[in-house]
């Protein structure tokens, strides 16, 4: 069963990214118009319950989907299977939730 | 679509010159082996069967390879033909040659035996350790099931499968994992799932858990299938069956 949950994680985390990454690339192309500078970046993220929330959700659902990616790439391409690639996928997922939500606390 | 033209060449056999194949076949026992060339006459309506059969028969006798009934039934001429896993007997020369060669070959992703043949062995083992196959219920059910119900349409979508391996053979999956049971077995297992008649879905649902996830949607299985059937169809519904009983859920209203 665990494989089936992995599975269902990995297609709603997918299914949560995909209009958030749109919003990303659009926010990107718009806020880029006039050139590009860290106050503007802040002016629009400091404070914002709204980017706050966003990109919290964005973080979490990579944080979810690419550990279990990257896991059936090795089990395949790289011949690693057990419990050892699942205690090290679990530790990358961590790795990357740690780091967005840092990254993300920097800019709220 | 263009037809291939092969090269005119005197060849002794039929007296006037005569177009030419050039073939190369896959010679060797177990893992080693190598193409080995020869010249085939063309004629016309030929099947790639057919070439390999004149190259046992009149060049070479020590040729191995596998098949029955020559129409497309029992699924044992099943090679690799220019890259492609086909069943030779229902393939044309005119549509599989390429500048008038062809290169065939034994199946992928099984052990070679001598040459054209290939063990089927792992392909039937991995059928019979997901237990594919239908298991009666206690007691028959009572009530008909109609044709086109949708269970049954789901079944009989996958239920024309011949076991050839064709499927197994194109399967990238298969190649990289070694503990996935190919698309045949779970297509099998997908129509015993829709079958009203099983008396064990639970128990097919368990064995399509313990490999179905590993299938990535490439659609090779669909795109060789020589009956035309769409394992990753059948795949993408076991996937969502398992994850529906992963969260407790039964069977789905109207079902027995």
């Amino acid at each position: 069963m665990k494989e089936a949950w992995l599975f269902a994680a990995q297609r709603i985390s997918a299914m949560v990214m995909a209009p958030l990454v749109l919003l990303h690339l659009g926010v990107i192309l718009y806020a880029v118009r006039d050139g590009l500078s860290a106050g503007e970046i802040l002016a629009r993220t400091e404070g914002s319950l709204f980017w706050g929330a966003v990109y919290a959700l964005f973080v979490v659902a990579a944080a979810v989907h690419a550990p279990i990616g990257l896991r059936a790439v090795l089990s395949e391409w790289g011949r690693w299977r057990g419990a050892g690639l699942d205690i090290a996928m679990a530790l990358f997922g961590l790795l990357l939730l740690a780091l967005g939500l840092r990254a993300l606390a920097a800019v709220l | 679509m263009k037809r291939t033209c092969p090269r005119l060449v005197k060849t002794g056999y039929d007296g006037p010159a005569m177009a030419v194949l050039e073939v190369e076949i896959w010679r060797g026992e177990g893992g080693d082996g190598a193409w080995r060339r020869y010249a085939v006459p063309h004629r016309a309506n030929q099947t790639v069967l057919d070439v390999v059969t004149h190259v046992q028969r009149h060049i070479d006798p020590s040729l191995a390879y596998r098949f029955a009934c020559r129409v497309g039934m029992c699924g044992s001429c099943a090679m690799t033909v220019n890259g492609r896993p086909r069943w030779t007997c229902r393939t044309h020369v005119s549509r599989a040659a390429r500048k008038g060669r062809l290169r065939i070959g034994p199946l992928r992703n099984l052990p070679v035996i001598r040459d054209l043949a290939v063990d089927m062995a792992p392909f039937f083992e991995k059928w019979r350790d997901a237990e594919a196959r239908f298991v009666p219920p206690p007691a028959p059910a009572e009530e008909a099931v109609r044709p086109d119900e949708p269970e049954r349409m789901a079944a009989d979508a996958g239920i024309e499968c011949i076991n050839c391996a064709v499927c197994y053979a194109a399967c990238d999956s298969v190649a990289w994992n070694p503990d996935y049971p190919g698309p045949a077995v779970l297509n099998r297992l997908w129509t015993l799932v829709n079958d009203r008649r099983d008396g064990d879905r639970d128990g097919h649902l368990d064995a399509a858990g313990a490999g179905c996830h590993l299938c990535r949607s490439h659609q090779e299985c669909a795109d060789a299938c020589p009956t035309g059937l769409n394992p990753t169809a059948a795949i993408a519904g076991l996937k969502r069956e398992v994850f529906r009983r992963a969260l407790g859920g039964g069977r789905r209203e109207g079902r027995p």
